[in-house]
């Protein structure tokens, strides 16, 4: 495309605005408005000027403002709507129909609808994903659209502006001047001390500072772009892991997701908070609410095997731990959480073997409930065989006892008593608080006692990406500190052609604060007086304060 | 015990600061002729003066009771939502210096003063931490995210000043009818404040039991009359009043009552005044109004949320995922209170794009700002109260 040449002698790019160089306006619109649209100084943006291809056509619809706000409300609102009724993630059920019963049941017609939607799983659904990445797309086009251009004509810029540059600004005011080059002098003076960089030119001043604040959009969509493609890595296998495990006091597991590494499990510990301990503090909140947790705590500690190689036997002991809720085990690149637990799992059981009729004893033994032996040799010839043991009774099926999980939960035993009286055994059926038997026996098996252990519940994780989210983060918030936190303001002084003064100035936001350092200017060098062309307040009451 | 009784002493000397600023700032602004002259006004002086006075002595109180309790006082409703109110006037103070206009500080005292009152109708006692909240980023992410919060807020106290001062309110409008509807809701809030004090200081109390949403047995204590039972609730009070009407179990029917009274007696308040004054109450306010500089006001609002959004990102989001990183594994949960940091943040996200373009000043900014502080405060209360997910409070 062509270029178009200022009267100045600049060759701006077509699409150009205001001259790059000297600030004059190119268009006739811009020439007929009176004031001048600053917005990227006036220059040439691709959106602005291409406009047919269908690319063209995508890259407008991307990097216009609008459709961005646009697609950022969409995002807002249906995360919205994903609060209405708890995520898929909340709900306490994990087959589809027990779910959608859950909605049912709660929430009626409204859960129903709601479930049918897929609201209940809004935040992975493939709708709200498109609509991040529009966010993404709208986020680079946009940016990329503007930034090239803005840094061209910002560092164009000469000193001394074309006058209708000048007097298109929101800021102006012109008047005579008994001495405008002292004028001029004192100005730059204290604009200097205003820690404005301020560059001469031929009875001209051009003070500017903060132009490095125009970057902080850019920067801070930058970060964002990170942040997204962290987000977008975790779908890579190898880069998350994400696994729980249950783990039994006093036993060791494999760590799922993490192989080679092993854990054992030493102890669970559940406290709560002490009326003594806490008598004077919390006595009044103990007394409403009744015990609150103190601590979760697993104290474990972690194996390596020596050569990577899987299997136990081979193992390397890394270091004990206590997992404690926000404090995670960390190693190589994995965090071992506290996340749940069980209390009180039984563990083993004791019995006594007793003569029914003389009620003597003739003798205990215990059954450990994860993995119980076969014989019980009580001596004197005694002896109880475990024929059968059902960790879990749920009752009798088809006259056979059945066994609901392999977990001891609810364990029932069918022992042979041998003994010296009945040399070829008594069979009895024992379960928690139920004995049968198929025939009178004379003996029977006695519950004595319990051990219970704990379970604790962790979870596994490892995020490779989560340096890329924080780098992500660290950016954006460098960008939004720098666009947010500092203003890029230009003040241009020049002499006119009859001696007298002008005086225009712009930033991009917060124009009390550049008035208030302009007027500090324009009092200490007898500068005119200006307008503020959008605020007819404060110019009245100027006036009215000469008055 | 000293120092926790120290600190709620600390409390009240600010409550009653904040008061009688509101009326130094208010002789501020009556007494000057413009903005222009107001500016270095002596009883503006004298108003920032006791402001500063108040905030110090409830930073005192934060503190004090920080240290009686050995955790940072944000980890109920009642702690949570002083702290908010005191950031709210330390956002004022910080926007007082900059552009010294008493008119913001007219507005946005009263609106701490509300927010502090709202904030002591809840358990105030001393609360031992659970597990999850034990940790250096949980206090870090709450102070900062409140922070945030509270810029924000200024922005919105800066919009209700600008749209008092620009909606004619002689004539029906919708702009007319929303204005009245923010003063109304505000009234609301004072409404829950005298209906709650006068039941406690009646000490009612009616106790239930009830079958909670996972069918399980549970007992619930209601300190207003219950005007809704909970799921298939039985009265364990003699003598308390009947609730007029029994809940699904997804309702938490005590929430509803205490609502529901609230509203009943903003309502009474609100008609009470309109038969006293017969104008919109909007108008009311609008003298005090009068004299702000429209420009300035925009500014304000603009500038708050300027310096409010870095803050609210870094605490709101980047300490929270931290947060949520070491103490629940996962940095991110769609939890309904961080989707809702998430909601406020994408909003100011386009407030601050569309203010890109001009026709976005003025007004629609003012808007714009009040509905920012809608948002805040429902995340703070509503999602709370009712939507009740890992963060609910007490
Ligand atoms: C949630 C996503 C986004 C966030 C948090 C964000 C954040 C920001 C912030 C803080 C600013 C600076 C505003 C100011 O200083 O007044 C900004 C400017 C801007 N943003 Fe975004 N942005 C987001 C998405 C978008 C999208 C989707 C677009 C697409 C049109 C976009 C286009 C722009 C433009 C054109 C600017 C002005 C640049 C300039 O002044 O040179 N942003 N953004």
């Amino acid at each position: 495309m062509n270029k178009i040449k200022c009267q100045c002698g600049h060759d701006n790019p077509f699409g150009t605005v205001l001259c790059e160089s000297c600030g004059r306006p190119l268009t006739e619109e811009a020439k007929k408005s009176k004031l001048v649209d600053m917005r990227y100084e006036g220059s040439s943006r691709r959106s602005q000027t291409y406009k047919r291809s269908i690319i063209d056509k995508i890259w407008n619809f991307f990097s216009s403002v609008k459709i961005g706000v646009s697609i950022i409300v969409a995002v807002l609102a249906t995360s919205a709507i994903g609060t209405i009724f708890p995520q898929k993630l909340y709900v306490p059920f994990t087959a589809e129909a027990d779910i959608a019963a859950y909605y049912e049941r709660l929430y009626g017609f409204a859960g129903v609808v709601y479930y049918k939607l897929g609201f209940h799983d809004m935040y992975s659904s493939w709708w709200f994903k498109i609509l991040v990445g529009m966010l993404g797309t709208s986020i680079i086009i946009a940016s990329v659209d503007r930034v090239i251009p803005l840094y061209k004509s910002l560092k164009k810029q000469r000193t001394k502006r074309h006058i209708s540059f000048m007097k298109r600004q929101r800021i102006y005011g012109e008047g005579p001047s008994d001495n405008p080059d002292e004028a001029l002098t004192k100005a730059e003076e204290k604009l200097k001390a205003l820690k404005y960089n301020v560059k001469t030119e031929d009875g001209a001043i051009l003070a500017e500072k903060g132009r490095f604040s125009r970057w902080g959009p850019y920067v801070n969509h930058t970060g964002l772009i990170i942040f997204l493609l962290g987000v977008l890595l975790r779908g890579l296998p190898g880069f998350y892991v994400d696994e729980t495990m249950w783990i039994r006091e006093g036993e060791m597991r494999a760590i799922p997701g993490a192989p080679g590494y092993y854990l054992e499990s030493h102890q669970f510990i559940l406290e709560n908070y002490t009326k003594e301990e806490a008598e004077d503090v919390f006595g009044e909140a103990l007394e409403r609410v009744g015990m609150i947790p103190k601590n979760y705590q697993t104290d474990v500690t972690l194996y390596k095997t020596k050569d990577g190689l899987p299997g136990t036997a081979d193992l390397e002991k890394v270091e004990d731990y206590s997992i404690i809720v926000n404090k995670p085990l960390k190693f190589s690149g994995y965090n071992v959480f506290q996340m749940d637990y069980r209390l009180d799992e039984l563990k083993a059981m004791t019995f006594q073997l007793t003569d029914k009729a003389s009620a003597g004893s003739l003798g205990e033994f215990t059954v450990n409930l994860v993995n119980p032996e076969k014989t019980y040799d009580l001596g004197n010839g005694a002896r109880v065989d475990l024929l059968d043991y059902y960790p879990d009774y749920d009752g009798i099926e088809n006259g056979e006892p059945v066994s609901k999980s392999p977990l001891p939960n609810n364990p029932a035993f069918i022992f042979k008593m041998v003994t010296a009286e009945k040399p070829e055994g008594e069979k009895s059926f024992v379960a928690i608080r139920q004995t049968l038997e198929t025939e009178e026996n004379n003996y029977k098996v006695n519950f004595l006692s319990a051990e219970t252990r704990n379970i604790s519940g962790l979870t596994i994780r490892k995020d490779k990406t989560l340096y890329i989210l924080l780098l992500g983060g660290i950016i954006f918030m460098i960008g939004v500190a720098q666009g947010s936190y500092w203003n890029h303001r230009r003040i241009w002084i020049q002499k006119g052609t009859d001696g007298e003064l002008l005086v225009a100035a712009h930033t991009n936001k917060n124009w009390f604060s550049l008035r208030k350092e302009i007027d500090k200017v324009k009092d200490f060098a007898q500068l005119p007086n200006y307008e503020d062309r959008k605020d007819p307040e404060s110019n009245s009451q100027k006036e009215g304060d000469k008055a | 015990m000293e120092l926790a009784s120290l600190s709620a002493n600390l409390l009240l000397i600010s409550f009653i600061a904040y008061l009688v600023a509101t009326l130094f700032f208010g002789g501020a602004v009556k007494g000057a002729k413009s903005e222009a002259t107001y500016q270095n006004n002596r009883w503006g002086t004298i108003g920032i003066a006791i402001t500063i006075i108040g905030f110090v002595s409830q930073v005192g109180y934060f503190i004090t009771r920080w240290i009686a309790s050995g955790h940072a006082p944000v980890s109920n409703m009642f702690e949570f939502t002083t702290a908010f109110g005191m950031m709210l006037v330390g956002a004022f103070i910080l926007l007082f210096f900059i552009y010294r206009t008493p008119s913001l500080g007219l507005f946005a005292l009263p609106i701490a003063i509300i927010i502090i009152g709202y904030a002591s109708m809840f358990p105030r006692e001393i609360t031992p931490l659970i597990p999850a909240l034990k940790s250096y980023w949980l206090t870090i992410h709450v102070i900062t995210a409140a922070l945030g919060e509270a810029i924000l807020a200024i922005s919105a106290v800066a919009g209700v000043v600008y749209l008092l001062k620009n909606v004619d309110m002689t004539k029906k409008s919708k702009e007319r009818f929303w204005l009245e509807a923010v003063v109304f809701t505000l009234i609301l809030v004072v409404g829950f404040i005298v209906s709650s004090t006068t039941f406690k200081v009646t000490g009612y109390e009616a106790a239930f039991t009830y079958v909670d949403q996972n069918e399980k047995p549970a007992q619930m204590v209601y300190h207003y009359p219950p005007l809704f039972g909970m799921h298939q609730y039985e009265a364990l009070t003699p003598g308390a009043m009947e609730p007029w009407a029994e809940m699904p179990a997804v309702i938490n029917a005590k929430t509803l009552t205490t609502f529901v009274w609230s509203v009943g007696t903003g309502i009474v308040i609100y008609l009470l005044m309109r038969l006293i004054y017969r104008r919109p109450i909007a108008m009311m306010f609008q003298s005090f109004a009068k004299k702000a500089n429209s420009q300035l006001m925009d500014e304000i609002g603009y500038r708050s949320v300027l310096i409010g959004f870095p803050v609210f990102t870094l605490g709101a989001l980047i300490f929270a995922m931290i947060w949520a990183h070491e103490a629940w594994s996962r940095f991110w949960g769609w939890d309904p209170k961080e989707v809702w940091a998430l909601i406020t943040w994408l909003f100011y996200a386009a407030f601050l794009h569309l203010r890109l373009s001009r026709d976005w000043e003025g007004k629609k900014s003012a808007w714009l700002a009040v509905i920012g502080f809608i948002i805040i405060m429902f995340n703070l209360i509503a999602v709370n109260l009712i939507i009740a997910g890992l963060h609910s409070y007490a």
